[in-house]
């Protein structure tokens, strides 16, 4: 995938990391989500973040593209920091990929134009160029034969195949993925992850909210440990599954890796 | 799979049982298949045939239609008298401006021609160009529509619009109310919703006030109060103040069916077009509005039938709709006493109208049902 050189900002140097988060704390109400997380991603780098549920890792990865608003701390995407700025939350979501644990593809539009639907709309492209882009990129996921199909007429494994391409045709810096696999069937699971196994070969940088701890050590530059809203530990796939260093962290491992 | 399994063997798949298909079997299992079912079946025929000839007898085989006066059907007592709304025909459709102009009845016929010309093709599937169509159905023909009924155009007489009546009124009542309703509708329902605390206390306000009066109330006030906003100059038509107040009424109905649309739609449908970087009208525009008009059709379509029907309370402000004319016509001195006939003939007009719409709002259903349709 050749969208991720795109040039696109020229402030960036090639090592400048590609988010920045500092000091990012969020409050659902009276409940503290997040606490003091600071982070900062470079560019190919791929995250797998995990932890108990309630932890705050979904939480914080929506907050990269501003579904969830923060209210203390700061966030840059691509040099741009995230703010009330509508025009500025939308040209950082347009150059985030997201993908979503229930898929959310829409019902009412087939597959192709799932793809087409936001760079004729938002990147301005023309049905043609919108169409050609999003048949390589349903071609790149192995679905190019359901592309005049409706979500509903595919399995689940299928669908998020379709939501990945559907993030991608908008050639994103920074994809997002918000356990992309714990809505599917044990079959369906090894389909998508190959999927993103190939798009992260592609040097796309990734955060993928994820259990899947296969994944994680064949994939990830980084794996990040996060509960009670806190980032635990973080470290390289081998050091983190080897040699946890908190108790914490043995414990989730203990527990996930037992089943 | 099953080939290179030596434990699985797929058994083939057989015929069902020949009791259980059939015309035979599905009468005994669905009219006679349990006591209870039996006895309803039994009652069902034995009222069907105590009302149903009789009926037929005295609607259609004793009617009377010829002649031109009600010394036909004083003389056959025993039918029902067509001939009375063959003879007041054009009174009960088209009002008594053009009923008594005959030269000039050629404009509403046209109008409802032009209407059916638009209409039909709407309605078949294999029609190019709808877009179009419904563009021209909701523009350009209320355009048609006022200049050749009401006149004052290309030489055309004026015709007075309190002299409207029939099913004209009833039809350009619900016309206007269901055209109109529409799009305000919608406006209110996402601004119900919307994350403006003042845009959601005004759409609130307005969707509860509208909806806590009744129409009648709200014809009554259109009909009286509304001149006592505007200076007293400015004279406002009957059937305006009519339109203005059931637009008023059924935006607040339609409003809240498309509201149960819009409730029906998964936060995450807003949340992926959001990350895709799509702004709120274009979320609006091309993701949720298409899904949850889809689901608010039968409500919204119920709310356009409920409102087809309640144009008929625009009597009580001396207009005379369709089921008032047909009244009045039966109770003038030449067909005194043939009201059954004449609410008969009303009441199937407004179901032609209203099982039309119902059975238009079906057919969008199916043909809209994208998530459920299998290969």
């Amino acid at each position: 995938m050749t969208s991720t050189t795109a040039p696109k900002n020229s402030i960036d140097t090639d090592n400048a990391p590609i988010i920045t988060i500092d000091k990012l704390n969020k409050w659902y109400g009276k409940f503290h989500v997040l606490k003091d997380i600071d982070l900062s991603v470079n560019k190919t780098e791929k995250i797998v973040i995990c932890g108990p549920s309630g932890s705050g890792k979904s939480t914080l990865i929506r907050c990269i593209n501003r579904l969830e608003v923060h209210q203390e701390g700061s966030i840059i995407v691509d040099g741009t920091e995230l703010t009330d700025d509508v025009k500025h939350i939308n040209e950082i979501r347009s150059d985030v990929g997201m993908v979503f644990q229930h898929f959310n593809l829409f019902p009412h539009l087939t597959v192709l134009e799932n793809c087409t639907l936001a760079p004729i709309w938002v990147r301005k492209k023309s049905k043609i160029e919108a169409d050609e882009i999003g048949m390589e990129l349903l071609t790149k996921v192995r679905i190019p034969d359901q592309a005049h199909k409706y979500p509903g007429q595919l399995s689940g494994g299928q669908q998020q195949r379709v939501a990945i391409a559907r993030a991608l045709c908008m050639q994103p810096r920074v994809m997002l993925f918000d356990e992309p696999t714990s809505a599917l069937d044990p079959e369906m699971i090894k389909e998508v992850l190959e999927t993103m196994i190939e798009l992260a070969e592609s040097g796309m940088t990734m955060l993928v909210v994820t259990h899947e701890m296969g994944f994680a050590n064949k994939v990830a530059d980084r794996v990040i440990f996060m509960d009670e809203g806190q980032i635990v530990e973080q470290n390289d796939p081998g050091n983190f599954f080897n040699n946890p260093k908190s108790d914490r962290t043995k414990l989730f491992l203990s527990q996930i890796l037992e089943h | 799979m099953s080939e290179n399994s030596t434990n699985f063997i797929k058994i083939p798949d057989r015929e069902p049982p020949i009791n259980s298909i059939g015309w035979l079997a599905w009468i005994r299992h669905n009219l006679f298949g349990s006591t209870t079912n039996t006895i309803i079946t039994v009652l069902f025929f034995y009222f069907f045939y105590l009302y149903i000839p009789p009926f037929v007898d005295w609607a259609i085989l004793n009617a009377n239609i010829s002649g031109s006066d009600r010394s036909v059907c004083d003389a056959n007592k025993a039918g029902a008298c067509w001939t009375f709304i063959k003879v007041r025909l054009d009174q009960l459709l088209f009002g008594l401006y053009f009923a008594t102009n005959p030269e000039e009845i050629w404009r509403p016929i046209f109008v409802f021609a032009l209407f059916g010309m638009l209409v039909v093709p709407l309605v078949i599937d294999s029609t190019p160009h709808k877009k179009w169509l419904l563009m021209i159905l909701l523009t350009i023909y209320p355009v048609i529509f006022i200049a050749v009924v009401y006149g004052g155009v290309f030489g055309i007489p004026v015709s007075d619009t309190g002299q409207w009546g029939g099913l004209l009124l009833t039809f350009a009542l619900a016309f206007v109310g269901i055209v109109l309703a529409l799009p305000l509708g919608i406006l209110l329902a996402l601004g119900r919703r919307s994350e403006m605390p003042i845009v959601r206390a005004l759409s609130i306000t307005y969707i509860e006030f509208w909806r806590g009066t009744p129409l009648i109330t709200i014809l009554f006030m259109a009909s009286v109060m509304l001149p006592l906003f505007f200076p007293s100059g400015v004279e406002f038509d009957k059937v305006v103040r009519a339109m203005i107040g059931i637009t008023l009424f059924q935006s607040a109905y339609t409003a809240e069916a498309v509201r149960g649309g819009l409730q029906a739609i998964d936060k995450g449908q807003n949340e992926a077009s959001m990350a895709l970087g799509m702004g709120y009208w274009r979320r609006t525009m091309l993701i949720v509005l298409p899904q949850a008009l889809k689901i608010s059709i039968p409500s919204i379509v119920n709310t356009f039938i409920a409102l087809f029907k309640d144009t008929s309370l625009v009597s009580i402000i001396g207009l005379l709709d369709l089921l008032k004319m047909s009244q009045n016509a039966s109770r003038s001195l030449d067909w005194n006493g043939y009201d059954i006939e004449g609410y008969l003939f009303a009441g199937f007009v407004f179901w032609i109208f209203c099982f039309g719409m119902s059975s238009y709002s079906q057919k969008l259903e199916q043909k809209l049902d994208t998530d459920r349709r299998s290969e």
